[in-house]
């Protein structure tokens, strides 16, 4: 169907379908260990309904769960596991923008190569946590 | 015919489904308003089994995925003000469920889009930019405010997209007399094939400054509220930019990846997210996606169309009611 296809839509196109798949098959897999309680969970599932029911600075008071990053660090948790593919869908952006810089700047393709690296700055920011973590 | 009669009977049964199922899910819904009474809660609220509206959010977001390929939105606008209407959750999490939903959506569609050429990438990342940018404050900004005001904005958000949803026309090669200056410089244009017709269609692009601009709106709102922006998007891109409907609905899908991509992260950090709730609406959604695309070869989704308008009104005006303590 497509008479105009640039390769760098078509880099960008294998990449993000691999990360897509990657990244459902392990939201799947990560979220049997934690329903199955393979693994243990932060917050036993039986009682995530009394949170989920608050608005999320409540909840994180009251669970003691830190927001963030934090939940890196605590991988060893079901939970917690499961937030690995839901960054990963969420990078996913990231690594096909940068993926395509090089074939832009080789072009010499100037606005694209300022517009690709000021996205890729723009969602490293709001992905690092700085912008502020810890609900309202 | 018979293929006919048995796609028929599938609506019919969706459609049943999805009306019990919105009963059933007001009645379950009578729970504390969460925001008042935060430190009863966990006494108050009725136990379930763990699994218990994890399932109930694996069907309805299964059925809101069938039913928003037939009607032709995305699933984000009406996975948010439902959830949120409907059964028991924060709309904090709501909000951040909902974005998580609508970028898997988009990741998902996004690479047949974009090697069909009928997603463009030219077209998408200037956009993307802007929106992505201001879905950033749009999240920040509605996790500060207090949830009736979220809420009732909210609720108004939908009812305006209802008017949009009636309103709006589609026009499937727009004209275009001139491309503007800004869209000649970034060379946003190109060509497809239209099996339709069976010709090339050559589409390129105007008024580019104020597409810009709406895009500002466009981000904030889909930030702030957890909704998809496709109802905007195409809009903008159709109406206003000139681009081909086919290439607008395909761009507006994939630019969502991004969008919503800079917004969830803002949920993610702030704690706005829970597994519990996220996987089985990205898994319903997706599963229901699915089996939407195959009734939609074999049905006419009018009738669809207006039941998910009533519906989406209905579930804006509770959202606008309960953000005024009326509801």
């Amino acid at each position: 169907m497509a008479q105009q296809v640039t390769e760098e839509q078509i880099l960008y196109a294998n990449i993000l379908n691999k990360g897509m798949v990657v990244g459902l098959i392990g939201l799947v897999v990560t979220f049997i260990i934690y329903g199955a309680g393979i693994m243990e969970p932060m917050i036993p599932l039986a009682q995530v309904q009394n949170y989920w029911v608050m608005p999320v600075q409540y909840y994180l008071a009251a669970s003691g769960i830190h927001a963030g990053w934090a939940w890196l660090g605590r991988l060893g948790y079901g939970d917690m596991l499961n937030f690995l593919p839901i960054a990963l869908l969420s990078l996913l952006t990231i690594v096909c923008y940068l993926a395509i810089l090089p074939g832009l700047i080789r072009k010499k393709d100037t606005a694209y190569v300022v517009l690709v690296i000021v996205e890729v700055l723009v969602l490293t920011v709001a992905a690092s946590g700085i912008l502020g973590s810890g609900g309202h | 015919m018979v293929r006919l009669l048995k796609s028929s009977h599938i609506v019919s049964t969706l459609i049943m489904l999805f009306i019990l199922f919105s009963v059933a899910a007001v009645s379950a819904s009578q729970i504390p308003e969460a925001a008042s009474v935060a430190a009863e809660t966990a006494e108050t609220v009725a136990q379930r089994a763990w699994w218990f509206w994890p399932l109930i959010l694996l069907v309805l977001s299964f059925v809101l995925g069938v039913f928003a390929v037939l009607a032709g939105v995305g699933g984000g606008v009406l996975y948010v003000p439902i959830v949120s209407g409907f059964l028991p959750f924060h709309l904090d999490f709501v909000r951040g469920a909902g974005l998580i939903v609508a970028l898997a959506g988009a990741l998902a569609a996004g690479p047949g889009l974009l090697r069909k050429g009928m997603a463009d990438l030219r077209l998408a990342i200037p956009m993307a930019l802007i929106a992505s940018t201001c879905a950033i404050f749009g999240a920040m900004i509605g996790l500060a405010l207090p949830t009736h005001i979220v809420q009732t904005l909210l609720g108004a958000t939908i009812l305006g997209i209802v008017v949009i949803m009636i309103k709006a026309k589609k026009s499937e090669f727009p004209d275009v007399p001139e491309a503007d200056a800004l869209s000649q410089a970034l060379r946003i244009n190109g060509i497809y094939h239209e099996p339709t017709i069976k010709k090339d269609v050559e589409w390129k692009v105007h008024r580019t400054p104020m597409a810009l601009i709406l895009f500002v709106l466009i981000g904030i709102m889909a930030g702030m509220f957890g909704l998809g922006a496709g109802w905007a998007n195409v809009p903008v891109l159709n109406l206003l930019m000139g681009a081909p409907i086919k290439i607008s609905v395909a761009t507006s899908k994939f630019l969502l990846s991004i969008t919503d991509t800079s917004a969830a992260w803002i949920y993610l950090n702030n704690g706005a997210v829970l597994p519990l709730m996220v996987v089985p609406s990205v898994i319903g959604i997706m599963f229901g996606s699915f089996v939407g695309v195959k009734i939609l070869a074999v049905t006419k989704p009018a009738i669809i169309r207006i039941l998910v308008i009533v519906v989406l009104g209905i579930a804006g005006l509770k959202a606008l009611l309960k953000g005024l303590g009326i509801g």
